[in-house]
Formats: structure tokens, sequence, C-alpha cells
């Protein structure tokens, strides 16, 4: 008999890519947060946040994309799609990483926020600093592993993954989630899931973001020594919360493969897939169709697929 | 001009107006193009069906007092005391050369046919300067996130004025990417009317080719009077 | 290598411009090799970030031809382990700002390979964009 659970409805910022190339993280996500007891209402209008924030200081054009998102927020307490909610979940450490420092940014300065706020005459809001960006491993945290725990129906028993942080998740430290050079919430969520967290060192390693568009076999050098070291240290599987880490780590494979033929595939995982696959939830949310290295021989080997079902995720 | 309106003229109030940076006096209550036309302007291009459905006089004005730069139809904008205006009415565009049934209607067409798209600030300022209100941003911000539906959607209205893609700190043609959804939409996701098909078998089979003829041999008159006189209420679209 | 080099009024100025740019004081860097120690894109890279730090206290205008700051993949390593508190990472950000706002883009949009383009999600084009092209 599972816990009764209260809903919470709390906004939710998508991001572009977890509508397209990784709905699948979307997907997952979305039921895994339900089944804790999490409604997450997406704003009913929203647009990219830029996905790396602007680091110049004059620079208050590449602030815009952000506040118009906050300003959804406000727009939705004023309609009641949320009430009195000011919290604004992510997934993507992208997006999170963006949100929270345009965020602070607009907080301390009332003379950015005003430009802003002028530049924007269309809206009908203005920005004073209310929201509140939340990463969802942040929201998991705060009501307690014992309760993620407590929901887990098929414990990833003997499932050896490696947390992969990558940057957005923890740099810079007054943005980041955890402690940015020993973080362990990505160890204690494994951990709740029954999962046996692996640890290696290149965890907190950069797999090179963006450059992976110019420089593609720079990307597949640096995912290649992440990935690597992970397997030498025991991991079966990697976890990310970045799906620009995710692309990397994952479909950079065939790249490395072409490099590197000694290379044996390692799936990559988004951390909600897990979640959902320990959680014993229906087999077509675990998205596990849109992965390149495919992970549903290891999680049929582990025994958490039915063999009986097809494969194919939603 | 019709002899009404040159009747009025004499009577109609004058107002001051800017046309490139030189001074002009119209009549209030002109659009921008009868205000050019009377200013002695001849207009060849710049101006096309002058009932706001063909982009072709997109115009760009400033008013007294009011820093905001405005974008407006020239046939459909009616002068203001003060105003300082340029026509606008082409805006060089880059466009994706495609064969729409060799796409797929997937997000990937847009990272394919228009990477540049992925510049986009949200900054808004296209949605500012439309003329036909629509939410620029947000239909290039669907296109962003793959989801041609929408993109199709909010740009329905779009009439390819250009104005946008000239403001634009992205340098994006959002006009462009607006047609790429819409066609792709059209041709693969929107529910087939129908009507549609019946009324292209109707064409093909000559149903209407003696209607066309008798117009076609009307003299420029009778054309004019019939097209006004036509019962708009009973047009079905 | 070591190179003589006498300072004049507009390396003052370059180095002015940057900081107030990336809003951090280069002067403060004393040199130790944190960051360089620390970067992921190192071996891309044609010098260290310690040794674009050092450029860039100098007024040397010459940095904006290096590839450094491109190959700059805005981890924040450099940033949360500088013993000084200097953010590298915004002085980088700045020397790209120079070179994007006179137009110089890094990346040729037009130089990506559509195949390459179907694959990549909106994510990598987005950020790759904001960071190199102006």
């Amino acid at each position: 008999m599972l816990p009764q659970v209260v809903m919470i409805q709390i906004p939710y910022y998508p991001g572009c890519t977890l509508k397209n190339k990784a709905s699948n993280f979307e997907t997952s996500a979305l039921a895994a947060a339900r089944a804790l007891g999490l409604e997450l209402v997406e704003l009913p209008r929203w647009n990219c946040c830029g996905a790396v924030f602007s680091l110049s200081s004059d620079d208050l054009m590449r602030h815009i994309a952000p506040t118009n998102i906050f300003l959804r927020v406000q727009e939705m307490n004023r309609d009641h799609l949320v009430e009195d909610e000011y919290r604004l979940v992510t997934f993507c450490a992208m997006c999170f990483n963006v949100l929270r420092r345009t965020n602070q940014r607009l907080r301390e300065s009332l003379e950015d926020r005003n430009k802003i706020n002028d530049f924007s005459y269309l809206e009908t809001e203005t920005y004073q600093g209310r929201v509140e960006i939340v990463h969802l491993l942040e929201l998991l945290r705060s009501m307690g592993w014992d309760k993620i725990q407590e929901r887990v129906q098929k414990p990833l028993t003997g499932l050896k993954v490696a947390p992969y942080y990558g940057c957005m998740l923890l740099r810079p430290k007054d943005v980041g989630i955890d402690d940015p050079e020993r973080p362990t919430i990505l160890e204690e969520l494994l951990r709740s899931l029954g999962a046996e967290p692996v640890d290696f060192p290149l965890k907190l390693r950069c797999c090179g973001s963006y450059q992976t568009v110019p420089n593609k076999d720079l990307v597949a050098d640096l995912a290649y020594d992440i990935l690597s070291r992970a397997q030498k240290a025991g991991a079966e599987a990697i976890t990310t919360s970045c799906p620009l880490c995710a692309f990397n780590l994952d479909f950079r494979q065939k790249e490395i493969q072409q490099k590197y033929p000694m290379f044996l595939p390692i799936p990559v995982f988004y951390f909600s897939q897990l979640m959902a696959i320990a959680f014993g939830l229906p087999q077509e949310v675990f998205g596990l169709a849109g992965h390149y290295a495919n992970p549903k021989t290891l999680l049929a080997t582990k025994g958490y697929l039915q063999a009986t079902s097809p494969l194919e995720g939603g | 001009m019709n002899e009404l309106e040159k009747d009025m003229l004499p009577q109609a109030v004058m107002i001051t107006i800017y046309v490139l940076s030189r001074q002009y006096h119209v009549p209030a209550g002109s659009t921008i193009l009868t205000a050019l036309e009377y200013a002695g302007f001849k207009l060849k291009k710049g101006v096309g069906c002058r009932e706001g459905f063909c982009g072709a006089c997109a115009s760009l004005y400033r008013l007294q007092g009011d820093y905001k730069l405005h974008g407006g139809l020239g046939c459909a904008t009616v002068v203001q005391p003060e105003m300082q205006i340029v026509q606008l009415p082409y805006t060089p565009a880059p466009k994706a050369i495609y064969h729409l049934e060799e796409l797929e209607p997937v997000p990937e067409v847009f990272t394919q046919l228009y990477p540049e798209l992925y510049r986009c600030l949200s900054c808004n300022t296209c949605t500012k300067i439309c003329p036909q209100d629509l939410q620029v941003m947000d239909y290039i911000q669907a296109a962003v996130r793959g989801d041609l539906e929408q993109a199709a959607d909010l740009s329905f209205d779009c009439i390819q004025c250009g104005l946008c893609s000239a403001r634009c700190p992205a340098e994006i043609t959002q006009f462009n990417v607006a047609l790429l959804a819409r066609r792709l939409v059209g041709k693969y996701l929107a529910k087939k009317g129908k009507y549609v098909e019946d009324r292209i078998k109707e064409v093909e089979a000559s149903k209407f080719t003696a209607g066309y003829q008798e117009l076609q041999d009307l003299s420029p008159e009778d054309l004019k009077k019939r097209y006004f006189e036509r019962e708009l209420n009973n047009l079905i679209y | 290598m070591v190179r003589k080099i006498k300072l004049q009024a507009k390396n003052r100025e370059f180095t002015r411009k940057i900081s107030e740019l990336s809003g951090e004081v280069a002067m403060l860097c004393e040199q130790c090799g944190t960051c360089a120690g620390s970067c992921p894109m190192l071996a891309e890279m044609d010098i260290t970030p310690s040794q674009m730090m050092r450029l860039v206290q100098l007024g040397q205008e010459a940095v904006l031809e290096n590839k450094t700051f491109w190959v700059c993949a805005s981890c924040y390593t450099c940033t949360v382990r500088c013993p000084r508190g200097i953010d590298p990472a915004k002085i980088a950000e700045a020397l790209r700002q120079v070179k994007l706002r006179q137009a110089i883009d890094y990346i040729r949009i037009d130089e990506i390979e559509p195949e390459e383009a179907k694959k990549l999600p909106a994510i990598a084009l987005v950020a790759a964009f904001r960071k190199m092209t102006g």
C-alpha cells in the first residue's frame, strides 16, 4: 500500500530541449514528480531562457528572456492557475542556472530591473524579484530522502550508476544546489532508489558543453575521458540532470566509437528515468527510445523491464 | 482619387507630416498611402491591395513626443499631426530552398533550414513592431522548441511585411520561418477538409470557367461596380 | 619566454575596458595558475587561462587574437577555485564580447553541416550562438 499523497501544484518551466530532442526526460520527470505528489504545471506561455547566462556587466538584452519567464509565473498566480506559489521548478541544469542567476542579478539591482521592465512595455506586469527558482533535485531533498525511499517499489538493487554532475548544477557556488567540490545530492537520490552510486574522479568535469557545435571531436574526447573513467570505477550507467551533458555523453558515443574502437557503449540516464523505474511506474513513461547507447539491455538484464511487454519506452 | 474625395479636399483639415524628413501638409484622416499621394509621391512600389492583406506597404513612423518606433501598413494607418514616416516595403531576407514533399513535419526542419533561429533573444522587439499585432516572439519561440502547430497557429495572420526581420537584433527572418511552419502544418498535420477537395474537383471539372470568362470580358468600370456590389456577407471562406 | 613590454596609455585603457565589461578586477590576479590547472579545455587552448589573465593585466590587445577565450566552455571551474576571488570566465566573456561587438563572429552558422544541425539539440545551438556569434 502506497502512502497517500497530497498534490501540490507548482509552476514548471520545461525549456526547449525537454520539449523535443529530450522529451523522454520530461515524460519521466513529470511522472516521477506526480508520484511524489508534485503536480508541475507548465507555464502557459514561455520562451527559451537563453541556455547560457550572459556574463558581461552591461548586457541586459540577454537577461530579458529569463525575466519574461518570471513574469509568466506572476501571471499564473494572477490567473489562479496556481495559488500563491512563486517557486518555479526546472529539471534542465542549464535552464536552472540561467534562471537562478538572472533572478539573483535582478534581485540585487533595482536599476537593471527597472531598465528591463521599462524595455518590456508590452507586458502587463513588472518584475520585482518575487520568483524563486528551484531545481527538482532540491525539491526532492527538501521532501526528505526517506520520503523518496518510501515511494520506491522496485529498488534498483545492484545497479551501479555513476552520478555525473557537470557544471550548471553546482557552479558558481552561490548558484549551485550543493557543495561545488563535494556534492552528494545525486548520490543520495541514487541510494534512496536502491542503486549503488559509483564515485569517479571526473564527475564534476565539464563535458565541453556548447563546444559540441563547432568542435564535436573535442567533445568526443572529453566525453570519452568521463565515460571511460566512470567505467573503470565500475559504473554500468551514468546519470545526469543536464540535457546537453546527456547529449554530449550519450550521442557523442558514436564519434567515440569511431575514434576509440575498444570503447564499449554505456547508457546515460536522466535522473528522473531512474526514479520512474524505481517507483514502478508504467514502462511508457521511462522514455527509453530517445537514447543513443541502448539502455534496455542493461535494464532487462537487471530485471527492471518486463520481458513480456514491448521494450520501447515513450 | 474619386470625385467624392476631390470634393471633400478643400474643406478637409490639414495637418503637417514629415516624409523622409521633408514637411508636407496633408488632409487629416488620410492613410499614410493617400497622404503620400496627396503630397505628390507616385507610388509604384510599396503599395498593393490597399486593403491590409498584401503586406506591400509596410511603413515605419514616430509620433510627436514618443520615443517609440512604430510599424504600420501604409494603407491602414491614419496619419497624425507631426508624424515622421518612411516606407519600408521590403526587407532583404534569406529564404531556405526546400521541397515540401521531401520535408517531414519534425522539429529538426528548423535546425536544418533556419539554424540562425536559435539566436533569438526573446527580447520581443518583433512583437512590438508587428502591424498585425501578432505575438511574433511567441511563434518564433514555438519554432525554437519545435512546436510546428503553435508556430503556424500564432503566425496565421502574418502578411510577410518584413518589419519584424528589419528590427530583429538576432537578425532572424521571422516571417519565412513562420511560412515554413504553416506550410508543413498545412501539408502534413492539419485536418484535411473535404470541402477543399470537392472544390478542387469542381475547378478541375471547369465549373467556374464560364464565370471567370464573364468577369474577364467586363470593362474596368463594370468590373469595379461588380466588385463593390458583391455581397460580402454571403461569401463563404 | 621573456618579452620586454613597455606599457603605454592604450594598454591601461584596454585593461580598464575589460574590467568594465567583465565587472572583474583583473589586476587582483597573482598568477598562481589555479585556473589553468583546473581548466578542462586546457589541451585545446593556445595560451592558458592564467596567461590570458596576465595579458589582460598588461593591457595587451593582442590577446584578442588568441583562441583560449573562444574554447572556454563557461564551466566555471576557475570561478569557484580562484583563490583571489576573480572570475576568469567573466574575463573570457568580456574578450569574446569585444570581438562580437565588432561583428566578428567565431563560428559561421551556415558552415554547420545540415546533417549535424539535424542532430544537435536546441540547447546546444542556442548556447553556442550566444557565445560565438554577435
